[in-house]
């Protein structure tokens, strides 16, 4: 099976080790830093070296710099500018009057070697060009298939070196792969890389699936299926490939999430007209009801420390965002403004919860304080739905839907990222059209 | 020239949503196919079995509309539903899947409970007036099963419906 040698690819490249490279300069100047809080901030240069050694090393350096540009938080430099070469660099001190000269504030090298046992070593180090100095430089042991999650790591601690924030690169999503016409779509549960990469289908499409969400420990989603024409709340294990129903409940139970400790799912049950919230307990199959109102209250999200959990409800008379306690008591409306709003989801830093909004038969991505103040729109469209956040709640994925074709007649639907500060919006990559994005945590 | 004849489609379907006379709500249905754009079909001289899955399509209508964001029965709507009733008890062993569906205008899960809502009301209609509720299953399909393709307001309205699909 295709998910099996994935997996065993995985297990092989979490089997690394990363060796801290002692940093020649110790002593810190005026250091590099970026504050990512702000609204607007410029790229920094840098300059990304072809890793030195194996002929991997090159594709090494063009994953780290790929994702460094993604973020939009980097600028990397144009090769052909380099003066001093990755082998001059691998064999001594940089030049940093070289690099200054192309105007790099950042400088990254490295080597890739392989190891008598076969394994390879990766080495990067990252430099301070105007400072002079080296910030930080690590070696990693892989299996040679673990080069591209290496090379994830890497822009991961030059994005925590430099932002003094986790990054998010070495992180998958997983989403529903679309194809067809839109009167008969086949929807498939499907998982990459964050950046597109390592594409694999976990289900054939026979089967409509939606919404997936990621398990905290990144070894299982919950979503929906359709299977047996009984739409029910499941979760598939990512390692063997099982699919196992959620609870025993006598409607149709979807829009689930983990708990931040992964051991509770969230979910609706609809039955007889009335939708609420539930919550089942994955080690004693326990099931709680949360809400208990004539309205539709689904889509719930708890936040990050577990004690609260925001929803969307048309208690009120339309499609609102509320937040209540973790055992249901304390609701409170925090969505006011024009139109409607659902799909809320905490961010993993609080701080914000990010939703669609419905306005003028306009959709659009949105963050609001858990308090419901500082609503921000980020992203809008004829049709954007389903926010996700990064591990570290920088930036959002979402799906954007648009009519093509003669009349409007046909969907084009793809996967975009944007920054909070609503800059920066990228398309995904994606083989197929795809929709109901969410966001892995760093894989551990 | 293409375009008007798609759109010549698009009112003839429109004008079948809102009708209640059996003969264009048959077309309704052969619009909710694949095949959205083919001109209906010449009625043959032989016309369906009686309380056939074909026959209740034909000659009863086997679905209803529901305005946008709502799932309470229009007049239209309760007048196609009291024709169902009366032949599924004439037709009493026949078991039924009521389909809830919604328009694209909303998000995902909301539209899953609202088309849950949707089949539920079609259900309550049909078990108030004596269909044995042991016949009746629900299913919402959201967003997910659009019969009508277009960005508009008439394709979204076909679109907000109940189904009621005979076993």
């Amino acid at each position: 099976m295709t998910t099996r040698q994935t997996l065993t690819a995985l297990r092989r490249a979490i089997a690394l080790a990363a060796v801290m490279i002692m940093a020649v300069a110790v002593q810190a100047k005026a250091e590099l830093h970026l504050d990512i809080t702000q609204g607007n901030v410029q790229p920094l240069p840098i300059a990304v070296t072809q890793f030195y050694g194996e002929a991997v090393g090159a594709q090494i350096a063009n994953v780290v710099e790929a994702d460094l540009e993604r973020s939009g938080l980097f600028r990397p430099l144009d090769h052909r500018a380099f003066i001093q070469t990755p082998d001059q660099l691998a064999n001594g001190l940089p030049r940093y009057g070289d690099w200054k000269v192309i105007n790099a504030q950042a400088l990254v090298s490295g080597t890739a070697s392989v190891q008598p046992d076969g394994r390879l070593k990766v080495e990067f180090r990252l430099f301070d060009v105007l400072a002079q100095q080296q910030l930080t430089g690590l070696a990693y042991f892989t299996q040679p298939d673990g080069w591209r999650r290496i090379a994830h790591i890497i822009a991961d601690a030059i994005y925590k070196r430099i932002t003094g924030e986790d990054g998010y690169f070495d992180t998958r999503i997983v989403y529903i792969a679309e194809s067809g016409p839109a009167t008969a779509r086949q929807k498939r549960l499907a998982i990459m890389d964050q950046d597109g990469e390592n594409n694999l289908y976990l289900t054939d499409g026979r089967v409509l699936v939606l919404t997936p969400r990621f398990s905290p420990t990144a070894q299982e989603i919950t979503y929906l299926s359709y299977f047996n024409n009984r739409p029910r709340v499941y979760i598939f294990n990512v390692d063997t490939g099982r699919q196992e129903v959620l609870g025993d409940f006598p409607g149709m139970t979807f829009a689930p999430r983990f708990s931040p400790d992964g051991n509770k799912v969230i979910m609706s049950l609809a039955q007889n007209g009335n939708t609420d919230i539930y919550l089942l307990d994955l080690r004693t199959r326990r099931q709680t009801r949360l809400t208990d109102n004539p309205a539709i209250d689904t889509a719930p999200s708890f936040s990050p420390d577990g004690s609260k959990i925001t929803f969307e409800s048309d208690r009120g008379g339309s499609q609102q965002i509320y937040t209540m306690n973790a055992d249901g008591t304390n609701v409170q409306r925090i969505t006011f403004g024009a139109g409607k709003y659902g799909t809320p989801v905490w961010s993993p830093r609080g701080d914000l919860i990010a939703f669609t909004r419905i306005n003028g038969g306009r959709f659009s991505i949105g963050v609001i304080r858990p308090d419901g103040s500082g609503e921000r729109e980020l992203s809008t469209g004829y049709l954007v739905e389903g926010p996700t956040w990064a591990p570290n709640g920088r930036v959002l994925m979402y799906f954007k839907e648009k009519p093509t074709g003669e009349g409007g007649r046909q969907r084009q639907v793809r996967l975009y990222s944007i920054d909070l500060t609503g800059r920066n919006e990228r398309q995904m990559l994606t083989p197929t059209d795809a929709s109901d994005p969410a966001w892995s945590p760093l894989i551990p | 020239m293409r375009m008007n004849y798609l759109s010549l489609c698009a009112a003839l379907a429109l004008v079948a949503a809102c009708s209640s006379t059996p003969e264009k709500k048959a077309e309704v249905a052969t619009g909710g196919t694949a095949t959205t754009t083919t001109a209906p079909q010449p009625t043959k001289p032989t016309g369906p079995v009686p309380g056939s899955k074909e026959d209740f399509v034909v000659n009863v209508g086997d679905r209803v509309f529901f305005g946008y964001d709502k799932f309470d029965l229009t007049p239209e709507a309760t007048a196609t539903l009291d024709k169902q009733a009366a032949w599924l008890k004439k037709y009493g062993q026949v078991t039924i899947t009521i389909e809830g569906h919604a328009d694209e205008r909303g998000t995902r899960e909301y539209n899953l409970a609202l088309g849950e809502r949707r089949a539920n009301a079609v259900k309550n209609y049909l078990t108030a007036t004596g269909v044995d509720l042991a016949r009746v299953q629900v299913i919402s399909y959201g967003k997910e099963r659009p019969a009508v393709l277009g960005s508009n307001e008439a394709a979204w309205a076909q679109n907000r419906r109940g189904v009621t699909v005979i076993n």
